[in-house]
């Protein structure tokens, strides 16, 4: 502050001195004064910033940066194009209103995708993301994944039949392998190997495996799957490839690359030339497989045109597949649908809980306005006893608050016994009056009437008793009085009160899973069934987007009605 | 049996290389329970025997059984796998099992086999739904009733029916607020023999049918979603006839002494156990594999039975299973494995609610909100 203020007075002192210089204004020392105002100012912010940092950065690591984590997973989708790289690409090309199945290549592509990934355990997951769409998807993959291997091991067969050298791990590394990595990993070998005699612990790295040179060009299949396996053994089982021979995929994608390549085998020397061009001179009489043939021999399933219209659908890595569910539409291969009728679920309970969240409000300003006059209006030993009724309740637990409303409003509660007892219901048509709406909007009232008269108390604490007591002696009825001097300056009490409890009922989760029944239930309830029961977190995350742009919205709304500047917490 | 001769051959290596042993296991172990009389019946008949053994090593017990597949979930994402040990249902373990987040373990390497060498995938049997999952306890989804409706004239249901015979059984119904259970036995009571729910339930007609059959009961139906609720409305007489967990109804009708009868008819099997979260570190993983040897062998699997009416899933288990450990009374009449209780039973079929789950859920709520 002091900074900005002295810098402004050199700047008016300058002014009258030098008024007949055109040049910039210039500070005390000698600096331009535009410049010299930046810096302090700049100074002066930064300071203040430092002063807020450990809240910002507390506030930035622990709250925002997890909630945005979490809904960015409403458009998050890699997991189809990760898990199924090439099928995705081959099969961008088909057309799913053909009615027909995709091509030999889908599927060969899709076999080696699959082959790698069962190794790899993620088809399962894949699964389970994609049965959100389509019913049933989930077992075929996990089935799927259990026989996929035999189709490689019809090729692992043959190479080894060929020559028992195929069969060998130290084959498969020399051949893929760089002469470096090969050297290497040989010296971590003879190291490890000679700590474990010597008793001593072992603990540098395995080196990072690398392809030989031509290996990529001349067999890409085979290196895309090695490249898959090699990982695999480093990061799962801490190994290299030299302790075990490849997956039957890789038998596989050999076949095809010196189908395609047979010349493959003159980019190399020495052994692997020798064991590679035999190879390529065999591999045309080997007994070949038919993947798309294979592939619905393993599961049935797979004949459905309308499980490969899924994956096509849902390949790009961004989707907007949760939000159309979440609010009651879907992406089908013909386009974004409505959910069949049976499954319309969230818009309307987006509206209830909209619906409800107002009611409580509404009840909450009814209730706790008065309570709160009172407060502020009583003496001090009376407004004292009743703050502590009305705090009381605030300190317990809000279950034992949610399970006392059971007890009460129960058929068998306290207040159906009362009633029947007085004659007032008959014993056979007690009221239902917990486990729906209305138990849910009595018992989020009470627990929530404390966030109302809490800031309507202290706005109304600070309203002057000589304002009412003037407009009444200026010949005010009581009404009048209340209503054009207190009530309009206790309005920012209640714009703050009615945007606690609108805020904070809205995202309520465990008073409605306890008493709101079938009708009484909010969207929280599926967004947190979503979170820890179906593991359907995009779902959930576009379910707590639209959430949270409502609320914002209705903040923006009220902003521009009542003035986000009538809102007082005292 | 087996345990006297691994902590013999331990032993022997122990005396060569003191230190090497007691540095490849862990000292301490965090176990993922269900919480309530359950959790502390596996303190009981695993931990504490254990721990006798190896007083070195501290249990640490969460109760997070209820979310153990998202909060497993968010560990693994993170990183940062705090848990060793966790208790799940077979339907979460195959879930988690095909996540990724649960250990395959071979069976028959790491269980001890029975008494009379039966190996453990044996002796198991059909209980190892999942190649992560240790089977435990077998429980049941089950009703009962009360046994003062005046408005029923003494008739007292008989088999799984009643739950939709609003004439003669009239009064509130508790059912789980959740398709699974309710669907199957909908369709039971429609008609549809025990070996054709699932066809029929995999067709759009069954799934309507199976709604129909509910929506005769749904106004007066309270649904509940934690077991003990279920429990509290028939004890509070809110309900009079429902479903829960047939341990819960063991302990409010033989320990607390509620007027509820039973209903053994149609009652659901399901299967609870352990699943080892995947990539332990070896340290706690070589801790966590001495534990499960020893804490599902036979005898430890019909100890359990003894705090709980829960039936051991080993076959070797279930003619150990004696007396409560503090009523004395003869647990084997009140297992859902029971001869007599279990001649009706219903399984339930894992994979294919792991199908069905996601798309009869959302119809499920639908329908309820309905």
């Amino acid at each position: 502050m002091s900074d900005g203020s002295d810098a402004t007075n050199a700047d008016g002192a300058r002014r009258v001195s030098d008024s007949s210089d055109d040049g910039p204004v210039l500070a005390a020392d000698g600096r331009p004064l535009k410049q010299s105002l930046q810096r302090a100012l700049r100074r002066q912010k930064l300071r203040a910033l430092g002063l807020i940092a450990p809240l910002l950065i507390f506030i930035l690591v622990t709250f925002i940066a997890p909630i945005a984590d979490m809904l960015f997973r409403s458009v998050e989708n890699q997991i189809v194009s990760d898990t199924l790289p090439q099928t995705v690409q081959t099969l961008a090309d088909w057309d799913p209103d053909s009615g027909e199945l995709p091509g030999q290549e889908v599927f060969r592509d899709f076999y080696f995708d699959l082959a790698v990934a069962a190794q790899r355990k993620k088809h399962t997951q894949l699964g389970t993301r994609l049965n959100y769409e389509l019913t049933g998807v989930s077992s075929l993959f996990r089935r799927s994944g259990r026989r996929i291997d035999d189709i490689g091991e019809v090729y692992m067969d043959q190479f080894e039949d060929l020559n028992a050298a195929w069969g060998e791990e130290m084959t498969w590394a020399r051949l893929m392998g760089s002469e470096d990595w090969l050297q290497e990993q040989e010296a971590w070998n003879a190291d490890a190997a000679a700590a474990d005699e010597a008793d001593r612990d072992f603990d540098r790295p395995l080196p990072a495996f690398e392809f030989g040179a031509d290996v990529r060009a001349e067999l890409p299949r085979t290196a895309a799957v090695f490249d898959e396996f090699a990982h695999y053994m480093r990061t799962d089982n801490q190994e290299s490839v030299m302790e075990d021979e490849p997956w039957e995929v890789a038998y596989a994608a050999l076949y095809e690359d010196l189908m395609a390549n047979p010349d493959a085998a003159a980019a190399f020397s020495g052994e692997n030339a020798t064991i590679l061009s035999e190879a390529a001179d065999a591999v045309p009489k080997f007994q070949a497989v038919d993947y798309k043939a294979a592939i619905l021999e393993t599961e049935e399933g797979w004949s459905d045109p309308q499980v490969w219209a899924t994956i096509q659908t849902f390949s790009p890595d961004y989707t907007t597949g949760y939000f159309l569910n979440a609010v009651d539409l879907q992406m089908t291969p013909d386009g974004i649908q409505a959910q069949p009728r049976d499954q319309q679920i969230y818009v309307l309970l987006f509206k209830r809980t909209l619906f409800m969240s107002l009611m409580i409000m509404g009840s909450c300003v009814v209730l706790g306005y008065p309570i709160a006059y009172l407060l502020s209006n009583l003496p001090l030993r009376e407004s004292n006893m009743l703050m502590i009724l009305v705090l009381l309740p605030f300190w317990t637990s809000l279950l034992v608050r949610t399970s006392a409303w059971k007890v009460l409003l129960q058929q068998q509660g306290v207040i159906n016994d009362l009633l029947v007892w007085l004659g007032l219901v008959a014993d056979d048509s007690r009221l239902v009056m917990i486990n729906n709406q209305f138990g849910t909007i009595v018992a989020m009232t009470h627990i929530l009437l404390p966030f109302m008269i809490l800031p309507l108390y202290s706005v109304m604490k600070t309203i002057p008793p000589s304002y009412v007591r003037a407009a009444k002696s200026l010949g005010a009825t009581n009404w009048t009085a209340f209503w054009r001097v207190y009530f309009p300056q206790s309005v920012p009490g209640i714009g703050a009160g009615c945007i606690l409890v609108f805020i904070l009922s809205i995202g309520y989760y465990i008073t409605p899973e306890l008493v709101g029944g079938t009708t009484g239930t909010f969207i929280s309830n599926r967004i947190a069934y979503h979170i820890s029961s179906s593991l359907n977190w995009g779902l959930a995350a576009a379910l707590g987007s639209i959430l949270l742009a409502v609320v914002l919205l209705l903040y923006w709304v009220y902003d521009k009605i009542v003035g986000i500047d009538n809102v007082s917490l005292g | 049996m087996k345990i006297r001769t691994i902590l013999l051959t331990t032993g022997a290596v122990l005396a060569a290389a003191p230190m090497a042993v007691a540095q490849d296991m862990a000292d301490s172990m965090t176990i993922v329970s269900w919480g309530g009389a359950y959790q502390e019946s596996q303190v009981k008949a695993y931990a504490e025997p254990y721990k006798k053994l190896h007083p070195e090593v501290e249990i640490v017990w969460d109760e997070s059984s209820p979310e153990a597949v998202a909060k497993l979930r968010a560990q693994a994402e993170a990183g940062n796998i705090t848990w060793d040990l966790v208790d799940v249902t077979a339907a979460d373990a195959m879930r988690l099992c095909d996540e990724g987040l649960a250990m395959e373990v071979d069976h028959d390497e790491i269980l001890a086999p029975a008494p009379d060498g039966t190996p453990a995938s044996e002796d198991f049997g059909d209980m190892i739904v999942s190649d992560c999952f240790i089977p435990q306890i077998a429980y049941s989804i089950t009703n009962a009733y009360r046994t003062d409706v005046e408005e029923w004239n003494g008739k007292e249901p008989q088999d799984i029916c009643a739950l939709f015979d609003t004439e003669t059984f009239p009064g509130t119904r508790t059912l789980e607020k959740r398709p699974i259970n309710n669907m199957e036995w909908a369709l039971i009571c429609d008609g549809v023999p025990y070996e054709n729910v699932y066809d029929v339930l995999a067709t759009e007609e069954g799934q309507d049918r199976a709604f129909a059959k509910l929506d005769t009961i749904k106004d007066q139906t309270i649904w509940w979603s934690s077991a003990a609720e279920s429990i509290q409305y028939l004890a509070d007489g809110e309900a009079v006839i429902g479903s829960s967990y047939n341990g819960r109804f063991f302990s409010a009708i033989v320990e607390q002494d509620q007027p509820l009868e039973m209903l053994w008819d149609t009652q659901v099997y399901d299967i609870d156990g352990w699943v080892i979260p995947d990539d332990l570190p070896e340290e706690r993983l070589a801790r966590v594999k001495d534990f499960l040897y020893f804490a599902t062998d036979t005898q430890r699997l019909a100890d359990q039975a003894k705090y709980i009416s829960y039936g051991p899933a080993r076959a070797s288990s279930a003619p150990l299973v004696s007396t409560h450990a503090e009523l004395g009374i003869e647990m084997a009449p009140h297992m859902p494995t029971n001869p007599a209780n279990s001649k009706n039973a219903f399984v339930q079929n894992y994979t294919w609610w792991a199908d069905y789950r996601d798309d009869l859920n959302a119809k499920f709520q639908a329908w309820l909100a309905q």
